[in-house]
């Protein structure tokens, strides 16, 4: 696979993550990700070596971690609108997220 | 400068027991250092005084008046800023959470909290824990009180120059692939990655969910054991979090005997692209290790070659995911889009991301979001967790020929600033010897064994065990730790230079 990454690729990339990259950002970003994916892209080689290999998602091998459904003592509402850009009427004020094309 | 802070911190409980000296001095001596050099090293980003002096204060009454008091309980701490604190700013390095008090406590804290440990304050780290070098901080690079021109390693440089230079006694810093075992190294102090799960991570600024992990540091051996005994444990607030009996780590850190034990160096993560100092100290210890009476062998784990390739798929796939949460909606820096009467949601989240996070951050997450994305999935982030499966089978094979592992903490002595800041990969191949750590979920130790014949900087070796068997890297390290001389920060190293 090719890692040849344009920088509309990276536009496009940065869209997605919702990061409005500067002109500069985008020119920097589109430099540098093409030797880092080269670098990374190794691991396609190592798996088609190994055969058949199990992917691991993570270290622990536990799942579903249930707790009791009671209620407990969670924030309150002030607690939980204190790091708030905005808040109103113990909810958070945010830009429209409506009308958008 | 008062000589308290040259303690380490289990001679400081030993003094607290006997009271001969209080809590409130201790505070006070290490707030003092602070005040006194860390104008040129730059660990912390915020000093917590008046609420540390009151811990002291507290728990200095509680022993007048007779309480038994758990054995750290008045030994000063600091705290990676990654870490919630209710009392104290928390920013993950990152201006995106410039000045934001979290409205709770992470559980490793309440577990300080609980044990009377004074937070003497939050330590600095690269953004979001993202960096080797502690200089991709939005708040300005921490420098290694070794040579003050150097990076003292990351991401818990800050927890590690703090330690290093005798400004606390203690710190808890976090690891998700090498950022509390490499300061170590570059610093010259013990730091510990324990297993993954076995300390919970609640409250703590997510990067890497799958590999992140928060661990203890210190200037010795025990002094780590005892602060790791006091934060590790199950937690039904982390659903990652080990239900198991916490290792004897203390136990095994005041044992310290290698006699009879299978020690494996990696052949791997050594030879060529390692400094010679570092390949030199990293032979001396093992030698070392074989006198006091280790079975040494070599042992090989051919896939720890690809960790760094799997790493740096796995973890930005994760911080694409874990930073999504940084909206400019619920808390953060919100910033309005230049150019635009009525923003939308999206216009304001992309304007405040793109103004809040730092360059490494942008990059990781572009990285994360490219290798996440439909087409790529399978050949990107899917073979980089079957080359985990790989990593996790040589560690297995490993640990059936050998008790622990060892190998050089890091390749290289703590590099200039700026040296790396224009290649990032160069800095990715940094953590070639601690990467393959956070992928399996093993534990592992830096153990500082001297200063490097060629640069003269601390040098680190690593020990490496199975899950749940922290306590063998204790007892490894600290049978080294007596045969070799611990680099010490001379006491006026700092303070000359004023």
């Amino acid at each position: 696979m090719s890692s040849a990454l344009s920088r509309e690729d990276v536009a496009h990339l940065a869209n997605l993550a919702r990061i409005s990259l500067s002109e500069d950002e985008l020119d920097r970003l589109g430099a540098e990700l093409p030797a880092i994916l080269d670098h990374v892209a190794a691991v396609q080689g190592v798996v088609d070596a190994a055969g058949d290999v199990e992917p691991m998602s993570h270290p622990v091998p536990v799942a579903n971690v249930f707790r009791e459904d009671v209620v407990r003592p969670g924030l309150t509402p002030d607690e939980a609108l204190s790091g708030a850009p905005a808040s109103e009427e113990q909810r958070f004020l945010v830009p429209k997220i409506l009308g958008e094309e | 400068m008062s000589d308290l802070i040259r303690l380490t911190a289990s001679e400081i409980a030993d003094r607290l027991a006997t009271g001969d000296v209080t809590s409130v001095e201790v505070t006070q001596a290490h707030l003092d250092r602070i005040e006194a050099v860390d104008d040129q090293v730059h660990a912390f980003l915020h000093v917590g005084r008046d609420s540390a002096l009151a811990t002291a204060a507290d728990v200095d009454a509680r022993r007048a008046a007779g309480e038994q008091l758990p054995t750290l309980a008045g030994v000063p701490v600091a705290v990676k800023d990654l870490i919630n604190t209710t009392d104290q700013p928390t920013t993950a390095g990152s201006r995106i959470l410039e000045g934001w008090r979290p409205p709770y406590d992470a559980t490793v804290v309440a577990r300080l909290r609980a044990a009377g440990l004074p937070i003497l304050g939050k330590t600095n780290l690269d953004e979001f824990a993202m960096g080797s070098s502690n200089e991709h901080s939005a708040y300005g690079p921490t420098r290694n009180p070794w040579d003050t021109d150097r990076i003292p390693g990351g991401s818990s440089g800050g927890s590690a120059a703090a330690v290093a230079a005798h400004e606390a006694p203690l710190a808890l810093g976090t690891d998700t692939g090498g950022s509390i075992r490499q300061p170590g190294a570059m610093t010259g102090i013990v730091g510990v990655k324990p297993t993954y799960g076995g300390v919970s991570r609640y409250g703590v600024v997510a990067m890497a969910s799958s590999l992140d992990q928060v661990g203890p540091m210190g200037r010795s051996v025990l002094d780590a054991a005892l602060l790791h005994e006091v934060v590790a444990g199950h937690d039904p607030m982390d659903s990652t979090s080990i239900d198991a009996p916490v290792p004897a780590v203390v136990e095994a850190a005041r044992r310290g005997d290698v006699q009879g034990l299978r020690v494996g160096v990696v052949r791997e993560l050594g030879g060529e692209g390692f400094q010679p100092g570092v390949r030199a100290a990293f032979d001396r210890a093992v030698e070392l290790l074989a006198q006091a009476g280790a079975e040494v062998v070599e042992v090989s784990c051919p896939s720890f070659e690809h960790g760094i390739a799997a790493y740096y798929l796995v973890m930005p796939s994760e911080v694409s995911s874990n930073l999504a949460r940084f909206d400019a909606m619920r808390y953060g820096l919100r910033v309005a889009p230049e150019g635009l009467t009525d923003p939308s949601a999206e216009q304001v989240m992309a304007a405040s991301r793109d103004a809040g996070f730092g360059d490494e951050v942008k990059r990781r997450i572009v990285l994360g979001t490219y290798a996440l994305s439909s087409g790529y999935y399978d050949a990107y982030y899917g073979s980089a967790q079957k080359v985990r499966t790989l990593v996790a089978r040589d560690f297995a094979a490993a640990f059936e020929q050998v008790d622990v592992l060892v190998s050089p903490t890091a390749p290289t002595t703590a590099w200039r600033l700026g040296e790396k800041s224009d290649d990032p990969l160069a800095m990715y191949l940094e953590d070639v010897c601690t990467i393959p750590a956070n992928l399996a979920g093993v534990p592992g130790l830096n153990l500082p064994v001297g200063l490097a014949d060629d640069t003269g900087l601390p040098v680190g070796v690593q020990f490496l065990a199975p899950a749940q068997a922290d306590d063998r890297l204790y007892n490894a390290a600290a049978a080294l730790e007596r045969l070799v001389d611990a680099p010490q920060l001379s006491a006026d190293a700092l303070e000359g230079a004023r």
